[in-house]
């Protein structure tokens, strides 16, 4: 396949960006879309460019590190795949492909397409955790009965990999999905009780802090998340939020 | 409590207490409207009970006016924040791929509905405060001065419906609620963590709502323009 690709280049985050076309060709149809921004980059690198930056680490869609935003869609056209899974088979001989970094004021751009996502890290440092006390005692988790369909749901929700595909899909730059999965999938469990009226409190509380828009139930961080995290988990921690702030 | 409302999801919930309560109001108003095209003698009855009861003036349409209002107001500074959480916006961006057009427009709707309620107000609601308080006819007649006047209720109603530009604002506005509801049933209950497990009914009620509820206000327009 020949395409062109228009791609959004920013020296560093004190830069202004721009869109920048240019034209790759052979692509086979059985690449990787970072196989063949690779290919790009080893092209831009021959010909003495700076080559394209783009945030990627196990290319087996289980790490949440690659992003861009690929013709209007976080992490491309199809579903339920990270951008490292997804394939060249889904476009066309001729094509022009639009490539933006994840774009929300809470995630600037270090450069290119890399944008800087600690915000999260930072929502998950102010509760997404249980206290457990691992001196010598810690009781066996199986120990705790669970039911089969709290397991599967909590199971489902720790499915999310953070990628941060819900906020840059959001018109909101929301990020109440992945902060409802990480809620979530405590809040489904008895471990997570303990904790769970400050858990939702401080996680709520430093997603604010973080500049994320608020949630108005589009629905599209759903459909668009390669994980297939459900718009229940926002419900769950809504009412996990309510009940805290009651009780 | 008030840090609460002052979080994201104290803000949703807000929305959606008012928004609760708006669709509640609808509800009822929807009822007794239509009771203009089946029985404009209970409709002038009742319409009288609404017009003149101190519990409905004095309580009730205060509590209305402010959750009309606060239900704007929140969704202009919800709208005014969500824009600056995005402060650079994409090159392309395909909405229409993973949601409706309804959800990402609810602001457009809502300003359209905001214009018709101004519209309701200056058409209705000030003619009626005067009628009551200012001019001070409490009787609801036609003719305040003859004792055997019919209420005047179903007859002015019926006149607000001869005009077919006011007629066809009226199918306009309604139709933007349509769509502004078919989001926003689901919304509120999503926003108050009750779709839990239950999504799929909610929307289904949703869209019930939010087609039967307009559709009915249309109908008693289309109905009595015609039957003039």
């Amino acid at each position: 396949m020949n395409l062109t690709l228009k791609i959004w280049r920013q020296k560093d985050s004190n830069t202004k960006g721009q869109m920048v076309d240019y034209k790759v060709t052979e692509i086979s149809e059985h690449m990787s879309f970072l196989e063949m921004m690779d290919v790009l980059n080893e092209q831009l690198v021959n010909s003495g460019e700076e080559p394209v930056a783009f945030d990627h680490d196990c290319r087996e869609g289980i790490c949440g590190m690659c992003s861009m935003y690929i013709n209007g869609e976080a992490h491309g056209p199809d579903r339920g795949v990270t951008t490292c899974q997804l394939h060249m088979r889904m476009f066309k001989d001729g094509d022009t492909i639009t490539i933006e970094p994840f774009r929300a004021a809470a995630f600037p751009v270090i450069k290119d397409l890399v944008v800087n996502r600690s915000a999260f890290d930072r929502i998950q440092h102010a509760g997404g955790y249980i206290s457990v006390n691992t001196s010598g005692n810690t009781q066996d988790a199986n120990a705790t009965p669970i039911s089969k369909h709290a397991a599967d749901e909590a199971m489902d929700a720790a499915t999310c990999i953070g990628c941060g595909a819900c906020v840059a899909s959001c018109k909101n730059s929301s990020a109440m999905l992945f902060v409802g999965a990480k809620v979530s999938q405590y809040a489904l469990l008895p471990q997570g009780q303990v904790e769970a009226t400050d858990r939702v409190k401080n996680m709520v509380a430093q997603m604010d802090l973080e500049g994320f828009g608020n949630c108005t139930n589009t629905g599209a961080c759903e459909v668009e998340c390669p994980k297939g995290i459900s718009l229940d988990n926002i419900a769950r921690m809504n009412r996990e939020l309510i009940k805290a702030t009651l009780s | 409590m008030s840090g609460f409302f002052k979080s994201s999801i104290g803000r949703k919930v807000a929305m959606a207490l008012s928004a609760f309560f708006l669709m509640f109001f609808l509800l009822q108003h929807f009822a007794i409207n239509m009771l203009s095209v089946f029985n404009p003698d209970l409709f002038n009855e009742i319409s009288h009970f609404m017009g003149t009861n101190p519990l409905v003036q004095f309580a009730l349409q205060p509590v209305l006016i402010f959750g009309v209002v606060f239900h704007f107001i929140m969704g202009f500074v919800l709208e005014i924040k969500n824009s600056k959480s995005r402060q650079v916006s994409y090159a392309k961006n395909n909405g229409s791929a993973n949601s409706t057009w309804m959800s990402r427009n609810m602001i457009w709707s809502g300003l359209a509905i905001l214009a018709f309620i101004i519209l309701h107000f200056i058409d209705f609601w000030i003619p009626e405060i005067n009628t009551k308080y200012i001019v001070g006819d409490m009787s609801g007649k036609l003719d305040p001065e003859l004792a055997t006047s019919g209420f005047r209720y179903y007859e002015e109603l019926t006149h607000k419906f001869i005009n077919p530009i006011r007629v066809a604002a009226y199918v306009i506005a309604f139709v933007l609620l349509g769509l502004h509801l078919a989001h926003g049933f689901t919304s509120a209950f999503q926003s108050m963590g009750g779709t839990v497990g239950r999504k799929k009914t909610m929307q289904i009620i949703g869209k019930a709502y939010s087609v039967i509820i307009p559709l009915g206000f249309i109908i008693i327009a289309l109905y009595h323009h015609l039957n003039h």
